[in-house]
């Protein structure tokens, strides 16, 4: 389980997040929106650890990790996994490498293991045999396949997706949610998923939160949220959302 | 903002900067249990080997040119005797250290802030630590060490290259004898000429790699970035080696 108490980050007088109070719960999908700039992807960046918040408590699995170490914080996530906005593959190894990096770092398994385990995985995700390939050989929503076999090649808890259909045509942003939800499915791990692609966010969704100037303004399940009258929400579903914000701006 | 505003914030920016390239070496330190002698290995034949031919044209070339200027001053004056004695003392402890100093700086010292500085835009080093792998041990420690022990090894060979660049010039153009520039060596060198020497090498090792990592690190977001940074890394590189160059030869000699 994971859970956020008066979570605040800030620099200098710009608060990103505001005093946000969240409960994942074991096993649970949450989809968390929010126009850009909206603090959703600092709130990945402080489950993985990449980021502290300044002020709060967050606990994964009974493990305050606000004030662990970074070498006790790198045994947590060790049963996390992330697949980023714009895939992060290493480049200067093939795909097979990638899969296993983290197998290599972090077990004792022969290579005969690992192996097996990197072909099951790019199965997974209908990458078989693609183990030689190296990176820059792969199409965006192939190097997000990848990324997703990596991010799971160590049977994680708790798996994190920034954006993971940002850039990808309708079908190919389709085929990665329904490997969201396969994953979630095969694997009975938590995921936190980051997007804009409501579609996606519905599809793969237990529950949407969405987060609006570092606040959440609305935390449901997916059909509740459909039918929300948060006129934020309904903004934010019907792509109203820039045009509203411009127009109080008074920019157009 | 007035000019206070404006210097105490240069002052804070450079202060902030020195910090963290204090932590960085401290972590560095501390990573070195963590020392994995596969990746060191792989890193001195990508680094070290890739720069033989760089190396052999600058120093071959310093060598022959050094000759050229100094035999004829020194036949002038009587002492053709000195002439190889001079350039395996002066290629020894200075000019093979410093030029292989500064040649490295530029190959490899920005091949290290190019890699680390893409690493750091692209999201890598995020990966690396989300795979709760240590950035500074997996990538830092390795090619410091690696550069620790080859720039040495690449100084001895670009010393032993630039004596003969002169003794070719010296023997072929200046008909000095053989044996006169070979004898004079013997004569005027010792051993801690060209081991002292290598003692500077593996410092100016050590500095190339930890600039080119500290600014790579530091790459701010975008392709533009990691051109800044690798000009910034090799101009800073070159400058700590003049500098720590007079330093530790203050200090050695």
């Amino acid at each position: 389980m994971i859970e956020l108490h008066d979570v605040v980050v800030a620099y200098d007088s710009r608060v990103i997040l505001d005093s946000i109070n969240l409960t994942i719960a074991d096993g649970e999908t949450l989809v968390v929106l929010g126009g850009s700039g909206s603090g959703k992807s600092t709130l990945l960046r402080l489950l993985i650890g990449l980021q502290r918040p300044t002020s709060g408590q967050i606990i994964v699995d009974g493990i305050d990790i606000t004030t662990i170490s970074e070498e006790e914080f790198n045994k947590v996530r060790q049963k996390m996994g992330m697949v980023f906005q714009y895939s992060a593959l290493f480049d200067s190894m093939n795909v097979g490498e990638n899969v296993a990096f983290g197998l290599r770092q972090h077990t004792q398994k022969s290579e005969t293991e690992i192996f097996d385990i990197v072909s099951e995985r790019l199965g997974w995700v209908g990458l078989s045999g693609y183990e030689s390939y190296m990176p820059n050989e792969l199409s965006g929503g192939m190097k997000k396949r990848v990324s997703l076999a990596r991010a799971i090649a160590l049977d994680p808890t708790l798996i994190l997706y920034d954006e993971p259909s940002s850039g990808l045509d309708p079908i190919t942003s389709g085929t990665i949610s329904m490997l969201i939800r396969g994953m979630q499915e095969r694997l009975g791990c938590t995921s936190v998923v980051v997007t804009h692609d409501m579609q996606s966010a519905f599809y793969v969704a237990d529950r949407i939160a969405l987060l609006d100037k570092g606040r959440f303004v609305e935390i449901s399940t997916a059909e509740e949220f459909k039918h929300s009258s948060h006129p934020k929400v309904q903004q934010f579903i019907n792509g109203e959302a820039e045009a509203i914000d411009i127009v109080t701006r008074g920019d157009i | 903002m007035n000019v206070f505003e404006v210097l105490g914030r240069k002052v804070i920016n450079g202060l902030s900067q020195v910090g963290t390239a204090m932590l960085l070496i401290w972590q560095t330190i501390k990573q070195l249990r963590m020392l994995n002698i596969w990746h060191v290995l792989q890193q001195m034949a990508h680094l070290g080997v890739d720069s033989l031919p760089i190396i052999s044209l600058t120093l071959l070339f310093a060598g022959g040119v050094m000759t050229l200027q100094i035999t004829d001053v020194l036949i002038k004056y009587g002492a053709q005797s000195t002439v190889g004695g001079l350039m395996a003392v002066a290629m020894g402890r200075e000019l093979g250290p410093i030029l292989v100093g500064v040649v490295l700086a530029g190959r490899v010292g920005a091949a290290i802030t190019a890699e680390i500085g893409t690493m750091k835009v692209t999201e890598q080093i995020d990966a690396l630590r989300v795979m709760a792998v240590n950035p500074i041990a997996y990538l830092v420690v390795p090619r410091v060490v690696a550069c620790m022990l080859m720039v040495p090894i690449l100084a001895f060979y670009g010393v032993v290259i630039g004596i003969g660049g002169g003794y070719f010039v010296a023997t072929s153009i200046k008909g000095l004898a053989p044996t006169t520039y070979l004898d004079s060596i013997q004569m005027f060198s010792t051993i801690s000429d060209f081991t002292l020497g290598l003692v500077k090498s593996s410092v100016f090792g050590a500095v190339i790699a930890l600039v080119g990592a500290y600014k790579g690190m530091q790459t701010k977001m975008g392709a533009e970035a990691v051109g800044f940074s690798t000009t910034s890394s090799v101009v800073t590189s070159i400058i700590l080696v003049f500098v720590l160059n007079y330093f530790l030869s203050s200090l050695l000699y």
